[in-house]
């Protein structure tokens, strides 16, 4: 058996109960059950973990960089976007 | 010595452990993809370290100064009281799964009853190894299923493996001497009644799996008494060459 027959699929832990789930890697498996143990062989042998989601790569829908521009830039003329650009009047308790 | 009987049951299960994570680690950086390669590697270090804490209990029990390491690096073969399923050599990776699933099941039943030892401090080494087991159970018994109904390839040589490693499962649940005076003083483990539990086990997951489950009856034993199969032998000569020729040899 070779890795490149293998589907990818990358593999998100919760270090923490109530904590998010952070990206960490990928594994390769055949299904789901050998995705979930390679990725705790992989990534929570030294207890990183208290949970693990593995979603298969093909399914992750991501942006493409080529599109960056026209994705992200629009947001960098914005400066209201930003809670700093507006001044609050020190009337105001509570914020 | 304080206990020539408990010295001896607890050797008998060090050696288990120690001789099937040698065993194991034998496919460190030969594994067919490197997910599994880990996988097993990590198995191998789960079953060295409870080798650690039953040499080190054997060790101390022994008295004289004798340490885990001498134990395990100045014994020889016949010696050594493992069951022949742990040095049995790891053949193709079909062959090792089934090896581990016969055993893994095994330890299942038999550290779930050890638990509940009067001897604490085995007891509390058997708590620790069910947790271990039970993910190790897991890697196995999935892997068998996999391959057992997968392609026509890995189900013939899946088949090939329960039917040749078969002749070591009665071995199992043979009770020796001294597991009749310890299950008695109810601190080991009457082997011979965990049977049921395990041939229910194994028929369920290779019925799963599509597997047959051989017929035939005669069981080859001998481990707890020394009498080894010739893969032993070549497996010690590697795992005590160090301290064999140079002994006491420290870095």
């Amino acid at each position: 058996m070779r890795n490149d027959n293998l589907p990818v699929w990358e593999v998100f832990v919760q270090p923490k109960t109530g904590a998010h789930f952070q990206h960490c890697g990928s594994v390769h498996a055949t299904d789901k059950e050998m995705a979930l143990q390679n990725a705790r062989e992989l990534y929570t042998r030294r207890q990183e973990g208290s949970c693990i989601w593995v979603v298969k790569a093909e399914d992750i829908v991501s942006s493409n960089p080529n599109d960056s521009e026209s994705f992200f830039d629009p947001a960098d003329d914005k400066v209201y976007r930003y809670p700093t650009f507006f001044k609050v009047s020190k009337k105001v308790k509570g914020l | 010595m304080r206990d020539t009987i408990l010295f001896k049951y607890v050797l008998s299960l060090g050696d288990d452990a120690l001789i099937s994570a040698q065993r194991l680690a034998q496919w460190a950086y030969k594994a067919p993809f490197l997910e599994e390669d880990i996988a097993l590697s990590n198995i191998s270090l789960d079953l060295f370290g409870r080798a650690n804490f039953l040499l080190e209990y054997a060790a101390e029990l022994k008295g004289e100064n004798t340490t885990a390491d001498d134990l395990a690096f100045k014994r020889d073969e016949r010696k050594f009281t493992n069951l022949l399923m742990c040095e049995h050599p790891n053949g193709n990776f079909a062959d090792t799964i089934v090896c581990r699933f016969f055993l893994d099941a095994y330890d299942k039943l038999f550290f779930y009853t050890l638990s509940k030892s009067r001897d604490k401090q085995l007891a509390s080494i058997a708590a620790k190894a069910i947790k271990e087991t039970t993910y190790h159970y897991r890697h196995s018994s999935n892997w068998v299923i996999r391959l057992g109904d997968g392609t026509e390839g890995s189900h013939r040589k899946v088949q090939e493996a329960i039917n040749n490693l078969w002749t070591f499962t009665g071995e199992f649940f043979k009770m020796t001497q001294t597991d009749i005076v310890m299950m008695k003083k109810k601190v080991g483990v009457d082997r011979k009644a965990l049977k049921i539990e395990w041939d229910k086990t194994i028929n369920d997951v290779c019925k799963e799996a599509t597997l047959r489950i051989p017929e035939n009856s005669f069981m080859t034993t001998g481990g707890r008494e020394g009498i080894h199969t010739e893969h032993l032998g070549h497996l010690l000569s590697d795992m005590q060459y160090l301290q064999r020729a140079y002994p006491d040899a420290t870095w």
